[in-house]
C-alpha cells in the first residue's frame, strides 16, 4: 500500500494505482476526457492536469502512478491554470454548436466547459472542420465536435476485439473514422455513443427526437438474451425513446449490446397490436376484450370437452417474463393438458424432468476463469457480453477452445478450434474426453476409447487440464443440436474429468426462468416439438412466431394451420399469426408490464412497467389470470405482479436475488447416452450436405426482428446459403449464384456466398427469417441445386 | 495487388520481429508496397495489415499519419519541400513558392504532364542545409536557391528524356 495525500486529504492506495484512481477512492473529482476505468490509459486530452508536490509542472493524473508520500493539490492555482489552459485549446476547434447539438445536457464538454472555460473565446482564426463519416445504421456522426480523445478508438480495439475506428492523418489533421467508406459493424457499437465525451457520435435512432431533460428515466431489465441486462429506459409522454445501460459490474459492466440498447424501437412500431381481434368468416374484426376473452374461454372449453384437454397446448416464449410463463402453464394445467412449453427451439428434449440448465457459475466469475471451453455457439451474435468477458480473460492469459460448425471469428484469440459437420459435434468432443481421460488415468466408456483422437482435440484436452479455473460452456447451437443431450453428457464427463465448471450459455431472458416456473410438459405432457410434430386443436401462443421461433418451423406452420382454435397473446400483428390464429390478443412487451426475468446465472431480476400500455394493450399476466377466472380455474386470483411471483418463488423473501436452490444442470446418464449416441450420425442429403443454422443477432426474437435501424445493419442481411469453397464445387455452384435449396418437404430460394469458415459438407443458413421458413428444420440433410 | 517479390521481401521484415508481433513489420511493408505500386490504394494498406493479422485501420493510421506514405498517384517526381521553422527563417518558403511558380501548381497538385508534384513536408532533419527538399521520397536536395532549383528541374526533365530515347 502506498500513502497519498489529496488536497489534504491523507489515503492509502494499492501499487500500482494511479493518482485518478485514488482521487475516486476518495470521491474526489477530476476533470477528464480520455480516461475511462475500462479502458488503457491514453493520457491524451490533458484535462486531468493536477498538481504534484515536488513536481515542476502539473501531471495529468490519469496517467501518474501514485508513489508514497506524494501529494496532490486537485484544485490549486496551478492545477486549475492548466486545466483551464487545456480547456482553452480544446474549444479553439471545437464548433461551439451546443444548441443544435444532440448531446447537449449529457455533455462532458459542455459541464467542464461551465467550471472551466472562458465566457468568450480569444481565438479568432480559422476553426478546423472535420467531414462526418457513415458508421452504419446505429451511430450518427458530428467529426467537427471531436476531440480527439479516442476513446471510442480504443473501445472497438479493447472491448468488441477489432478496431474497426482509428485516429487517422496526424497533428491539426488528426481524424477519428474507420477504414474508409466501411461501417462499424460491431454488436457492441452503440457503446462508443455513450463512450464518447462530446457530441461527436450520438445515437442514429434517437437523433433530434428529444433532449435529455425531457425524458424520465426508468429502471428495466432487457427481453433478450440469457445475460439479463439491466437497462434504464428514458421515456417521454409514455414513449419509450432510448435505452441506456444501467451498470452492474456483476451482469453488463458499463456496457449493452447493439440489440439490447437499440431493440427499443420496435415498441413503437406501426406494427403494434393495439386492440383485441377475432377472427370471423375469415375477416379479423376488432372487439372489446370481455368478447375476444368469451371466445377464448369457450373455444378452449369446447375442444376440453370434445376433444379432450390433451388436445390444447401452449407454445410460450423463453422471452415472456416469470410471471407470465407460470400463469400460461397454470392455465394449462388448469384445463387438465400438461402440454406446454417454452424451449421452441429445442429438438433434443430427452435431459427433461433432470434439472433446470444453467451458466454453472456467476457471470462475474467469467472473467477469472484460465482454462475455456465452448461447445456449439455463435458466440459473439448470441452473447455479446459474454464473449466481451472472454475477451478480457484471454488477454488476461486464459485459454479459450472453440468446438463448433462454423469457425466465425469470435474476435478473441482462441487457443484450440476444432470445427467439423453438426452430426460429428458428438464423436469430436468425445475424442476430447478420450484424451482428457487418458491424461488423467480415468477411464471412460469403451465406445469412446475406440475413437481416434485428432490433433485438435488433443489441444483442447491438454489445455482444460492445464489451468486451476476450467468452465466448459453449451452455446444455443448445442443447446438446439439433434443431439443435444449427448453433447452435455459428453461435456458433463469432460468437465468431471478435468474438475471444470460445467454450464449452459441461456439463448433467451428467461431460459432459466421458464424451467422455475415449470413452463414445462408434466410427465402425461407433449413438449414443443412433440406438440407441433402431432398437432392439437387448440394452441395458446404467448410472444412468439412459431413459424419462425420453432426448430421446425414447416411441421410448426402445417399444425397451426390445421388447429381449430389459435389464440395469440402479442404485442404485434404477427404476419404469420394473421393468417393461421383466430384471436389476437394485445399484451404488453417488456416495457409495459412488471415481471421478472430469471438470467442464466439465475438472478432474479424484477422490473415495473416504464410506460403505460398502448391502446387497449393489457400486462399479459393480467390477460392470463382474467382467462383463468373466466374458465373457474382455482388459484387466478393474484392482485399483483408480486403475488405471482411469489407464487412461483415463495412469498417469504420478497426477491431472492438468486435461486440457486432451484439451479442444477440436469445430469445425464452419461454412459448409456454416450455409448449409444457417440457413433450415431445424422441422415446426411444426397449429396452428403448437412444445414448448419444459426438464429442471427437481429432475428432472435419478436422484439428485435420489428427494429428497423437494427435491420438495417450488415448482422440483418437476409440470409445466404454459405459454403466452404469445397463444398461449392462439390455441388457445381459458385458464390453470388442463385440457388434453389431443399429440406424435407420444403425449399428456399438463396444466394450462395463463400463462408471458409465453415467445414467440408456444411451449408449454413441462418433461421428465424421468413426468407428461410420454408425449410423443415434447423439441422439435418439439405440439398442445393443451381436455379 | 502485391507481387510475390513484394510479400518475400515483407516477409524477411517480418522475419526480424517476434512472431506473435508481425505488425512491428507495418512501416516496412507498406514502403515495400508503395515502392511497387507507386502509392498506397486503400485495397493495398487492406493487403498489407491482413497479412500482418491486423486491422485494416491499424494500418490506415500509420499510412495517413507519415508524409512519405502516399495515399493518392502522383506525378513522377514528388517534391517535398521542408517549411518546418528552421528552413522558413532560411528561405524554405521561398523556395516552395519558387517550385509553386515555376511548376505553375500549388501544394499537393500535380503538374497537368504528370511529372511533378509538389507536397510540403515536415524537418528532414538536415535544418542546417536550408532550404532543403525531398525527391521521392528517397533523395535529399540541399541549399535549395532558385539556381538549384532551375538545375534540378532541368535535370529531371532531361533524365527523362534520356530514358524516352
Ligand atoms: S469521436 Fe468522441 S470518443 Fe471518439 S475520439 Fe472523438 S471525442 Fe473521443
Ligand atoms: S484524462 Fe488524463 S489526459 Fe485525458
Ligand atoms: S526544418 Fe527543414 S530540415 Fe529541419
Amino acid at each position: 500500500m502506498l500513502d497519498i495525500e489529496i488536497d489534504g486529504k491523507a489515503l492509502q492506495v494499492v501499487e500500482g494505482s494511479t493518482i485518478i484512481d485514488a482521487a475516486h477512492q476518495l470521491g474526489t473529482y477530476i476533470p477528464h476526457f480520455c480516461y475511462h476505468k475500462k479502458l488503457s490509459i491514453a493520457a491524451n486530452c490533458r484535462m486531468c492536469l493536477v498538481q504534484v508536490e515536488k513536481a515542476p509542472k502539473p501531471m495529468p493524473a490519469c496517467a501518474t502512478p501514485v508513489t508514497n508520500g506524494m501529494k496532490v493539490q486537485t484544485h490549486s492555482e496551478q492545477a486549475v491554470k492548466a486545466q483551464k489552459g487545456v480547456m482553452e485549446f480544446l474549444l479553439i476547434n471545437h464548433p461551439l454548436d451546443c444548441p443544435i447539438c444532440d448531446q447537449g445536457g449529457e455533455c462532458l464538454l459542455q459541464d467542464l466547459a461551465v467550471g472551466y472555460g472562458a465566457s468568450a473565446s480569444r481565438y479568432q482564426e480559422e476553426k478546423r472542420v472535420v467531414m462526418n463519416k457513415n458508421l452504419g445504421p446505429l451511430v450518427a456522426t458530428d467529426m467537427t465536435r471531436c476531440i480527439n480523445c479516442t476513446r471510442c478508438v480504443r473501445f472497438t480495439q479493447e472491448i468488441a476485439g477489432l478496431m474497426e475506428l482509428g485516429q487517422a492523418y496526424r497533428g491539426e489533421h488528426a481524424e477519428i473514422m474507420s477504414f474508409i467508406g466501411q461501417t462499424v459493424d460491431s454488436e457492441l457499437s452503440g457503446n462508443i455513443i455513450d463512450l464518447c465525451p462530446v457530441g461527436a457520435l450520438t445515437s442514429k435512432p434517437f437523433r433530434f427526437s428529444a433532449r435529455t431533460w425531457e425524458l424520465a428515466r426508468r429502471k428495466s431489465v432487457s427481453p433478450h438474451d440469457g445475460l439479463g441486462s439491466p437497462l434504464i429506459v428514458q421515456t417521454k409522454h409514455d414513449k419509450v425513446m432510448r435505452v441506456l445501460p444501467l451498470e452492474n459490474e456483476e451482469i453488463n459492466e458499463c456496457w449493452l449490446s447493439d440489440k439490447d440498447r437499440f431493440s427499443y424501437e420496435a415498441l413503437n412500431s406501426p406494427e403494434r397490436l393495439t386492440r383485441p381481434m377475432l377472427k370471423h368468416g375469415g375477416q379479423w374484426i376488432e372487439v372489446e376484450w370481455q368478447q375476444a376473452l368469451d371466445y377464448v374461454a369457450h373455444a378452449f372449453k369446447d375442444i376440453a370437452k370434445n376433444h379432450g384437454a390433451a388436445a390444447l397446448g401452449a407454445l410460450l416464449s423463453p422471452h415472456a417474463t416469470l410471471e407470465e410463463l407460470h400463469l400460461g402453464q397454470k392455465l394449462m394445467r388448469g384445463l387438465g393438458s400438461g402440454n406446454v412449453d417454452f424451449r421452441l427451439r429445442q429438438s433434443d428434449f430427452s435431459q427433461d424432468g433432470q434439472g433446470t440448465p444453467w451458466l454453472g457459475m456467476k457471470i462475474a466469475e467469467i472473467g477469472s476463469l484460465d482454462r475455456v471451453l465452448v461447445v456449439g455457439s455463435f458466440l459473439r451474435k448470441d452473447h455479446p457480453l459474454i464473449a466481451q468477458r472472454l475477451r478480457q480473460a484471454v488477454k488476461r492469459g486464459a485459454q479459450v477452445s472453440l468446438v463448433h460448425s462454423a469457425d466465425d471469428d469470435q474476435l478473441l484469440k482462441a487457443h484450440a478450434k476444432a470445427i467439423v459437420l453438426p452430426s460429428q459435434l458428438p464423436q469430436l468432443l468425445a475424442q476430447v474426453v478420450k484424451c482428457a481421460a487418458e491424461l488423467k488415468g480415468v477411464s471412460v466408456d469403451a465406445a469412446i476409447t475406440a475413437l481416434a483422437v485428432s490433433e485438435k482435440a488433443k489441444a483442447i484436452a491438454e489445455s482444460l487440464l492445464s489451468g486451476t479455473r476450467a468452465a466448459i460452456f453449451l452455446g444455443n447451437f448445442a443447446q438446439q443440436h439433434e443431439q443435444a443431450a449427448t453433447l452435455q453428457a459428453l461435456a458433463q464427463l469432460l468437465a468431471k474429468i478435468t474438475g471444470a465448471n460445467f454450464g449452459f450459455l441461456g439463448e433467451a431472458a428467461n431460459s432459466v426462468g421458464g424451467y422455475v416456473a415449470n413452463a414445462l410438459p408434466g410427465a402425461d405432457g407433449l413438449n414443443a416439438g412433440q406438440m407441433l410434430a402431432e398437432p392439437r386443436h387448440g394452441y395458446l401462443i404467448l410472444n412468439a412466431e412459431v413459424e419462425l421461433d420453432s426448430a421446425r418451423p414447416l411441421q410448426a406452420l402445417a399444425a397451426l394451420k390445421q388447429a381449430a382454435t389459435v389464440v395469440l397473446l402479442s404485442p404485434f400483428k404477427l404476419p404469420g399469426a394473421l393468417d393461421y390464429a383466430d384471436v389476437l390478443l394485445p399484451v404488453s412487451p417488456f416495457s409495459e408490464t412488471s415481471g421478472s426475468f430469471i438470467n442464466t446465472e439465475g438472478r432474479v431480476q424484477s422490473f415495473n412497467a416504464v410506460v403505460r400500455p398502448l391502446g387497449e394493450t393489457r400486462p399479459a399476466w393480467k390477460v392470463l389470470r382474467v382467462l383463468g377466472n373466466l374458465l373457474n380455474l382455482p388459484g387466478f386470483d393474484q392482485d399483483s405482479s408480486e403475488q405471482v411471483r411469489a407464487e412461483v418463488l415463495g412469498a417469504a423473501t420478497p426477491t431472492p436475488e438468486f435461486v440457486t436452490d432451484r439451479l442444477a444442470n440436469p445430469l445425464s446418464d452419461v454412459a448409456n447416452n454416450v455409448a449409444n449416441n457417440v457413433a450415431i450420425k445424422l441422415d446426411a442429403g444426397p449429396n452428403g450436405l448437412e444445414r448448419v443454422a444459426d438464429v442471427a443477432i437481429y432475428s432472435a426474437d419478436v422484439l428485435v426482428r420489428r427494429a428497423p435501424s437494427l435491420q438495417k445493419t450488415r448482422d440483418a442481411a437476409s440470409p445466404a446459403a454459405r459454403m466452404n469453397a469445397v463444398t461449392l464445387q462439390q455441388c457445381g455452384v459458385s458464390a453470388g449464384q442463385e440457388l434453389r435449396v431443399r429440406q424435407g418437404e420444403g425449399q428456399a430460394q438463396l444466394f450462395a456466398v463463400l463462408d471458409a469458415g465453415l467445414p467440408d459438407g456444411a451449408v449454413r443458413i441462418a433461421a428465424a427469417h421468413p426468407k428461410v421458413a420454408g425449410l423443415a428444420a434447423m439441422h439435418g440433410a439439405i440439398t442445393v441445386e443451381a436455379l | 495487388m502485391l507481387s510475390d517479390d513484394a510479400f518475400k521481401k515483407i516477409d524477411r521484415e517480418i522475419a526480424k520481429y517476434p512472431a506473435d508481433q508481425k505488425q512491428s513489420a507495418v512501416m516496412a511493408a507498406l514502403a515495400i508496397a508503395q515502392d511497387e505500386n507507386g502509392y498506397l490504394a486503400q485495397e493495398t494498406i487492406a493487403a498489407v495489415a491482413d497479412y500482418l493479422g491486423m486491422a485494416p485501420m491499424a494500418a490506415f493510421e500509420v499510412a495517413s499519419f507519415y508524409n512519405m506514405y502516399d495515399l493518392a498517384p502522383l506525378g513522377r517526381y514528388k517534391l517535398t519541400v521542408c517549411t518546418n521553422l528552421p528552413c522558413a527563417l532560411s528561405g524554405g518558403v521561398d523556395a516552395a513558392e519558387y517550385l509553386k511558380q515555376k511548376l505553375g501548381i500549388a501544394f499537393n497538385e500535380t503538374t497537368p504532364d504528370g511529372l511533378f508534384t509538389l507536397k510540403q513536408g515536415e524537418c528532414l532533419g538536415a535544418c542546417g542545409d536550408a532550404p532543403v527538399l525531398l525527391m521521392n521520397n528517397k533523395r535529399m536536395c540541399s541549399f535549395m536557391t532558385t539556381e538549384a532549383i532551375d538545375q534540378l528541374l532541368t535535370e529531371l526533365r532531361a533524365d527523362l528524356r534520356g530514358q524516352a530515347t
